[in-house]
């Protein structure tokens, strides 16, 4: 089966005069299969948000030097004109972002926003669309779709809101859904409700999704394929009772372990990793990770890891974790 | 276990909701406090978690007074702070304070860490001395895992964990007994929260600390905590030695809570049973009858949930510091009872009449407008 998406060495720096460029996605490579659901995880900084902002082309024209390629069912994205994009966006291939009310139009009522998406990309008329948009408002478990159709997005919750942008970005049965932190900005019966909404609705419409997060618990109940990101690049991606299981990467064996847990005895300290992201190293000729790495070794601090994989299992690392080791 | 060194007493907070142009007229109050009673001991960590408009916050800050209490006893060591005015309750703050969750705006960006932690001490007679001054500030950058070149240099210079550190040794500098830490770690990335989380945790050892944690992560407050109060819409539902809580949860919204809160074990999540809770949280403004909670609870009964607001109260055959605000909490605990499905409300009556207030909002600063 041929992937749905298929992101290769995307490489996307930002650019100001007399300014070294930075760096913020450094040769990202992943695919997406139809219906699959597929997690990109990693701390603030790592490249997630910006790389899904490359696959749908919603970076600034001016001020970014953007490579590699992203391919949709076989169209590359990075090549296409603007035009065929917008055709493409909301109706293929549709995003969900992390605040909602910034997302949504303030001034707007949350009907027309709808039932915007489905007049321009689905061609309904003014009726039919507004009855659709009822439904879909229905479909995502908002009370009273009807009155809601007429509500501004300030009149309603954080969590209505998120489900309000969900029925947007599903309102033409996309074949592809990018969710940016979906559920961060909300409380945790909240995001438990959301993310229960996320996972039926993508499992009904065969729709696959992208599940970018820093919260790892979040991407081990829905994601089958993890993708953990450091500093723009991937390095380590295996499918999660893999990942979890047995994670290979000193940081993502290092980020599991810092975490305080439920299931685990309180009190005792918490592993911490050292150091934070100012200690990175550029990707060019060392591991960005090396100085905070417990387990570094002087190659990783003069050459780059390149990615090997092996056993469904992709690495980047000099001296990872040993397999028999939890 | 030692005396109480705060005890909380039926608190109230009641924000009034004012509107009008030329005239503010109180339309109604926020009830973001509506009754808790609680106390902490010496050297013991208490952590109160719940969601947003729970109320927890609006708590921390009524204990240290930063937010008036409108009814209700707040006891420091024995004493009733509420009357205390001016002068007094100045010199009483330094024996408890606060670290904020913000560390980027809780920084006065113009003041040098070392000003930051001089004022502290300068305006509470702690100045030795240029010599021993410069030595305890040492200490205390060192106590927090800071270089001492740390003390010359702009909160803009550091990182999201430096500052929150910054933070924790100005909240030292007092020596204080109390520290009411409001969301310490929830700004940090999650690498960061563990260093400040075991900061907190061998200051606490060391100086024989006191600490009132407010979070909404529940895992990061039973990691920190030695007990664990759980709020909800301006009430306390259940308290709980921490462990204890997690392995018995009595009120169906913590048990609620706790099954919403994502696991980083793919197996543990397949199998686990997720309680969902229905809707959104109920207006502040206008909570519900009786229980609180009753709107959204699974276990919702016929009888009494929608008329008497439960009292706190110690189920029997459980652990004695173990408290409930339940009344079926026995037969929930047994089995007996099973959960049902609840329909979400629709658009209730809202109080405030057309005043563009959110009918399901999602906090108390929604509902402010603010």
């Amino acid at each position: 089966m041929s992937a749905l998406l298929e992101v290769r060495d995307l490489r996307v720096a930002f650019t100001r005069r007399g300014e070294p460029d930075t760096v913020a996605v450094d040769g990202v490579s992943f695919e997406v299969d139809p219906g699959q659901v597929v997690g990109l995880v990693g701390e603030s900084g790592c490249g997630k948000s910006v790389t899904s902002l490359a696959i749908m082309r919603l970076l600034p024209a001016r001020g970014v030097r953007l490579t590699g390629s992203v391919t949709f069912d076989g169209t590359d994205l990075l090549t296409l004109p603007e035009a065929r994009m917008r055709e493409l966006r909301g109706r293929e291939m549709s995003m969900v972002f992390q605040d909602p009310l910034s997302s949504l139009n303030p001034v707007v009522p949350v009907g027309l926003q709808v039932t915007e998406v489905l007049r321009r990309h689905r061609g309904m008329g003014k009726e039919p669309a507004r009855r659709e948009a009822a439904d879909l408002l229905d479909r995502v478990g908002i009370p009273d779709p009807r009155r809601r159709l007429d509500s501004y997005p300030h009149q309603l919750s954080g969590g209505m809101r998120q489900r309000a942008l969900i029925a947007i970005a599903l309102a033409c049965r996309p074949r592809l859904l990018i969710a940016d932190e979906p559920t961060t900005a909300l409380d945790v019966t909240i995001q438990a409700q959301i993310l229960d909404l996320l996972g039926q609705l993508v499992r009904e419409t065969g729709t696959a999704l992208v599940m970018i997060t820093h919260d790892l618990g979040v991407v081990a109940g829905m994601c089958e394929t993890v993708n953990v990101l450091y500093a723009g690049r991937i390095v380590e991606r295996a499918r999660r009772h893999r990942l979890f299981g047995t994670p290979r990467h000193p940081y993502t064996h290092g980020l599991l372990r810092s975490i305080p847990r439920l299931d685990a005895p309180a009190g005792e300290d918490l592993a911490a990793i050292g150091g934070s992201v100012n200690d990175n190293l550029p990707w060019t000729h060392a591991c960005a990770f090396a100085p905070r790495c417990p387990r570094s070794l002087e190659r990783c601090v003069e050459v780059t890891p390149d990615p090997e994989t092996a056993g469904g299992r992709l690495l980047r690392c000099h001296n990872p974790v040993p397999a028999s080791v939890e | 276990m030692s005396e109480p060194l705060l005890e909380v007493k039926d608190l109230a907070v009641h924000f009034p909701i004012k509107r009008g142009l030329v005239l503010d007229r109180t339309v109604g109050y926020v009830y973001a406090v509506d009754g808790v009673s609680l106390s902490v001991c010496r050297g013991e960590t208490y952590g109160l978690v719940g969601e947003s408009g729970c109320g927890k916050s609006t708590l921390g800050r009524a204990v240290l007074r930063l937010v008036e209490p409108t009814s209700g006893q707040v006891l420091f060591d024995g004493a009733d702070i509420a009357p205390l005015r001016g002068e007094e309750l100045r010199r009483m703050r330094r024996r408890f304070q606060m670290v904020f969750q913000d560390p980027m705006s809780s920084l006065d960006p113009r003041q040098s860490v070392e000003s930051m932690l001089m004022e502290g001490m300068r305006a509470h007679g702690l100045s030795r001395g240029p010599e021993a001054d410069a030595a305890r500030m040492r200490e205390l950058v060192d106590a927090v895992g800071l270089p001492t070149g740390a003390l010359r240099r702009y909160p803009h210079e550091f990182s999201g964990g430096q500052r929150q550190r910054i933070g924790i040794a100005r909240a030292l500098c007092v020596e204080p007994d109390l520290i009411v830490a409001d969301e310490p770690v929830s700004a940090l990335d999650v690498s960061v929260q563990a260093q400040v989380l075991n900061l907190l945790a061998r200051l606490q050892r060391e100086l024989g600390l006191t600490y009132l944690v407010i979070a909404h992560d529940l895992a990061v407050v039973r990691h920190v905590s030695d007990r664990i109060g759980v709020m909800y819409l301006g009430g306390l539902v259940e308290e709980a030695p921490s462990q204890e809580l997690y392995d018995d949860p009595q009120h169906p919204y913590t048990r609620a809570l706790l099954s919403a809160i994502p696991v980083p074990d793919p197996e543990l999540e397949d199998r686990r049973e997720r309680i969902l809770l229905t809707g959104d949280l109920p207006s502040p403004a206008t909570p519900p009858s009786g229980c609180r909670f009753h709107t959204r609870c699974p276990w919702r009964q016929p009888r009494r949930c929608a008329d008497e607001r439960p009292e706190l109260r110690v189920v029997e055959g459980a652990d004695p510091g173990h408290r409930v605000a339940c009344h079926w909490a026995e037969r929930i605990r047994s089995g007996e009872l099973a959960p049902h499905r609840v329909e979400p409300e629709i658009g209730t009556d809202d109080v405030l009449g057309r005043v563009g207030t959110p009918e399901a909002p999602g906090s108390v600063t929604e509902v402010l407008g603010r």
